[in-house]
């Protein structure tokens, strides 16, 4: 086998080094074997047994290198190596790269004493240990995750109460602090309306009412859905509004959910009511007693989100005589009507955000009975997500059995594409309704990744000889990095109808479909 | 006034876990944020997660962050002192003449690494117990030799470990703590008995350090009394080594101490001689030396009720064991013995790689070697990396250790900072960081010897043993 032998005499590599180069030399092409010694009796007495010992290396001393290669190719080739040899021993200097990796929360709070919160999405059995660690290292804490049990909610909430912390979630999708939006939040402009919100898709829309009424946000506090249950009994929110009423930014105090265990919800009211600051309850879907409630201590309420918000920008001093209310558009309901046949009498509705799609179910209920839903909390109204639609159907494609293992729909909205071909499919379906959610976290193009199945439907139900009526939302700013009015072209583009609001959203679907005595 | 609100009032800098779009997003707002290198905590093994839970309860973390202070207290304060070298049958607690002592954790011949076995028979042979390898190969299997970990025995052998009755050790004090650590004599070399070699010329070697060696080293500790070494080591440090694979200046100060003592011997010039060369043959000749002054040191540490700081780390070359303080003594917690990644000698080939052996990962429980290996620019070309690479070792290392770190041995090039010392197995499970070894690299077959050297991890499972035998015990 072809071997080139050469000795570099008073030449002094360590021998770490040379062990490095010779098993670098080793894996260069063609070579069977790679020597980078110092000629010293050791080595000396390695390569004797290895047979690679010559006249010239047993003269050597242990101050010259000795260089072998042993190839399997022919005589260039072993030259080849021998210059891959040699190359090797010159070593480059690295760059330092002087950005430290953390692995952990209580290290990075240590490596950043400006760090301020800590934004949590990992998996739900791993996410509350996590934000033990956060609050352990005095971070404000965002928990993204889901699948927390609700004994640790309320163990994390308790040691953030005790510590003046935030502790934002579980399952908490939204919140803006200081302007910095994070997780699933729009880009809003900057005011002087706090919103606490127990609901994250319902924190986004009354953010993006509140810009669009030309209002603004100071904070944006999401407390997770869990929070004015009973068990938790609002820790977060009790403590989210105390956080509002004492900053100075905040005028105008906003709270959002969905509707809360009673006793709670007057834990809610009382806290606001001591607040010399106005503030505006949308608890959606609540029942009289609630509105009562709030009434009597004097607090703006609702249980839809548009006229919350318009309540909200009022107080913090905007004219709404200079506003668009984007009123319901009655003519074009009308023309909608025309062009259903009566078969064509429910509404299917396919929600990314939980709440959106609260909003609509409830004001669908408020007209219909065989309303039916996978987040319906009547038993007898409880669909599973593979089952199919009954009446009219309200789907949310956020829960849990749609995301198991997948991306939640607002990254990849594709997930509801398959139901939405079944229901245009369906000679009952008087309107296909769709959430498009726009701002940091979503999808890039959430429009995009639905256009191709809309035109589709849209020309099979032609062909069918059938008006198919699709009804969007986009919720979103124009400030959004995925272009508000792109996004709205797209829809227009394909014949979809778009709604201005959540609000607006529900009562068209369900005017679209209304077969009464005017329709 | 609400304290929530005063995060309304500064800038807002986060530290993001999980997805990294949400950090991309913060970033692209201006806002500062670190996104976190995060592994699920117990590898993700639901029970292990269950029991760093039931560990982070309240009650229970306070009681092990107080176990834990008073445990690296100890290692810390320790001062091992050399203070002799004498036979293994005259000084080692519970050696026999049909003793053999071994590295790591208990372990029978038959499921001894090639390298252990070939160290076995070629100390039986050494020892006159075998007139040959084959004749001590059915000694060993016989069962009529008592095979014990060195560990169990206030002792650390380096590699396979294998020590017997006549060989010479050196006797550590721990000062403060009054327990006292042995470790065999370096051979120097590769083809040596540690690394498996047992041919004529390395037992031949052996009987010169038990005749010559070892008693010249006695009688030079009689005259010198005692060597501090934990100063020394501080001083080898700041002067490139890391005290496990790099051993160049700790070598140089310590035969430079034992010198004058050696030269006062009644030895011939030639016997003395004789040791300088063998000295002056390897850097390895202080190794050992800082294998005993760190078991001495880590020794003290033992048996702490409550406390989850890592007293042992070593392997046989089949299992890697761990001992944890509050565990105690008696319990070893074991996963399988891992590969060494590294440039190997001339001619070998990763095929010929034995897994990772030896008790000098006692060297990383103290915080030396691999968690030192700031202090040591020069041997990265081991870790084939770049010299930040080796510097980022030290610093991670102490993601997993108490926060307490050891006043005495500082690494000039982090500040000064003290080693990371005192690696708490709940930190190793929460970051999944593994302690990082140093460490030779062994022939897998017997009578071969060393064939490289690398680094290593132990394996997770020895800490999840450990986690799970810790919350059972203190639920």
């Amino acid at each position: 086998m072809p071997t080139r032998t050469l000795i570099k005499n008073n030449t002094y590599v360590d021998s770490v080094s040379l062990m490095s180069i010779s098993t670098k030399a080793a894996a260069l092409d063609g070579v069977v074997n790679a020597v980078a010694a110092m000629a010293t009796p050791m080595n000396k007495e390695i390569l004797t047994n290895q047979g690679l010992i010559t006249a010239e290396i047993e003269a050597s001393t242990p101050g010259d290198l000795v260089l072998i290669v042993v190839t399997d190719g022919d005589e260039a080739g072993a030259d080849a190596a021998l210059e891959g040899l040699i190359g090797l021993l010159d070593r480059k200097p690295t760059g330092s790269d002087t950005e430290v990796t953390y692995r952990t929360v209580r290290a990075a709070a240590a490596g950043r004493p400006d760090a301020n919160v800590a934004v949590i999405s990992v998996n739900g059995a791993f996410a509350a240990g996590e934000a033990h660690h956060a609050l352990d290292a005095g971070l404000n804490v965002m928990l993204f995750s889901d699948n927390v049990p609700l004994a640790d909610e309320i163990a994390l909430k308790q040691k953030a109460h005790e510590a003046g912390l935030l502790m934002m979630g579980p399952d908490c999708g939204t919140a803006i602090i200081n302007g910095v939006s994070l997780c699933f939040a729009n880009k809003v402009r900057r005011g002087r309306i706090g919103i606490v919100a127990a609901s994250g898709t319902g924190a986004q829309e009354m953010s993006v009412r509140i810009h669009d009424f030309t209002g603004g946000v100071s904070q944006l506090l999401g407390t997770g859905g869990r929070d004015l249950s009973a068990e938790v009994g609002a820790i977060m929110m009790l403590d989210g509004i105390d956080a509002l009423d004492s900053d100075p930014g905040t005028d105008v105090i906003v709270v959002v959910s969905k509707p809360p265990a009673s006793e709670v919800a007057e834990k809610v009211l009382d806290r606001l009511a001591a607040s010399a600051k106005p503030s505006v309850v949308c608890f959606l879907g609540a029942g009289p007693e609630v509105a009562e409630a709030a009434k009597t201590r004097g607090i703006a309420f609702f249980d839809r989100t548009k006229p919350a918000a318009l309540a909200a920008v009022v107080a913090s001093g905007v004219d709404e005589s200079t506003l668009d209310l984007h009123a319901l558009n009655w003519p074009l309901i009308e023309e909608v009507r025309a062009k259903l046949t009566p078969e064509q009498k429910y509404i299917r509705a396919l929600f990314c955000g939980g709440t959106l799609c609260d909003e609509s179910m409830f004001l669908a209920l408020e007209k219909y009975d065989d309303v039916y839903s996978n987040i319906s909390k009547d038993p007898a109204k409880r669909l599973r997500g593979t089952d199919p639609s009954r009446g009219h159907t309200f789907l949310d494609f956020g829960e849990d059995e749609f995301t198991n293992g997948k991306p939640h729909p607002m990254i990849d909205p594709s997930n509801r594409i398959e139901r939405f071909r079944t229901e245009a499919a369906d000679p009952e379906v008087g309107v296909i309704v769709m959430d498009i959610v726009l701002g940091y976290g979503s999808n890039p193009d959430p429009v995009g990744v639905m256009l191709p199945a809309i035109t589709e439907a849209k020309a099979n139900a032609a062909a069918a000889g059938r008006h198919l009526e699709i009804l969007a939302y986009v919720l979103g700013t124009e400030s959004d990095f995925q272009g508000f009015d792109e996004q709205v072209a797209k829809l227009t583009g394909a014949g979809v109808t778009w709604a201005s609001s959540s609000t607006n959203t529900g009562l068209l679907a369900r005017e679209f479909v209304y077969k009464g005595e005017n329709a | 006034m609400s304290t929530i609100a005063e995060i309304f009032g500064r800038p807002l800098s986060a530290i993001n876990v999980g997805a990294a779009m949400f950090a991309e997003d913060i970033k692209a707002q201006g806002a500062a944020v670190t996104h976190l290198d995060w592994t699920p905590p117990g590898g993700g093994r639901p029970d292990v997660v269950a029991a760093l839970a039931t560990l982070a309860r309240p009650d229970l973390a306070e009681r092990i962050e107080a176990a834990n202070a008073v445990a690296v207290e100890r290692i810390v304060t320790s001062q091992p002192v050399l203070v002799g070298f004498g036979r293994a049958l005259d000084v080692v607690p519970g050696m026999t003449k049909k003793t053999i002592l071994h590295a790591g954790p208990p372990i029978a011949f038959e499921r001894m690494a090639g390298a252990m076995k070939g160290a076995v028979t070629g100390a039986l042979v050494f020892e006159g117990l075998a007139k040959d390898l084959d004749e001590a190969y059915e000694l060993a299997a016989s069962g009529e030799i008592d095979f014990s970990p060195c560990h169990e025995h206030n002792a650390v052998g380096s590699m396979a470990g294998v020590t017997s009755a006549s060989m010479f050790m050196h006797i550590v004090e721990n000062r403060p703590y009054g327990n006292y650590a042995y470790t065999n004599l370096s051979e120097q070399l590769a083809k040596i008995l540690r690394m498996g070699a047992n041919d004529s010329t390395v037992i031949d070697r052996l009987n010169w350090m038990r005749d010559v060696f070892g008693p010249i080293l006695r009688d030079a500790m009689v005259s010198a009394r005692e060597i501090d070494l934990r100063m020394m080591l501080a001083q080898a440090l700041h002067m490139g080594d890391e005290a496990h694979n790099r051993n160049n200046a700790g070598t140089t100060l310590l035969i430079q101490a034992l010198a004058p003592h050696i030269l006062d011997s009644g030895f011939s010039t030639k016997d003395k001689q004789d040791v300088f060369n063998f000295v002056a043959s390897s850097d390895y000749f202080s190794g050992p030396t800082w294998m005993a002054c760190s078991k001495a040191a880590m020794d003290s540490a033992h048996d702490i009720e409550y406390s989850t700081v890592v007293t042992t780390m070593c392997r046989n070359g089949v299992d890697f064991g761990i001992r944890v303080s509050g565990l105690g003594q008696g319990t070893w917690l074991t996963g399988p013995a891992q590969v060494v990644e590294g440039p190997l000698f001339p001619g070998f080939t990763v095929a010929d790689r034995g897994l990772d052996i030896g008790d000098s990962a006692i060297t990383e429980t103290y915080g030396i070697g691999g968690f030192a290996m700031a202090c040591a620019p020069a041997i990265v070309p081991l870790v084939g990396g770049t010299v930040s690479e080796a510097i980022e070792y030290s610093r991670t290392m102490a993601d997993i250790t108490t926060t307490t770190t050891n006043p005495a041995l500082t690494i000039p090039i982090l500040g000064f900072r003290g080693t990371a010392t005192g690696i708490d197995v709940r930190k190793v499970e929460e970051t999944g960081i593994l302690p990082v070894i140093n460490t030779a690299i062994a022939h897998k077959e017997a009578g071969i010897g060393m064939i490289g050297a690398g680094l290593t991890h132990p394996p997770i499972e020895a800490f999840h043993a450990a986690t799970l035998a810790l919350a059972e015990k203190y639920q």
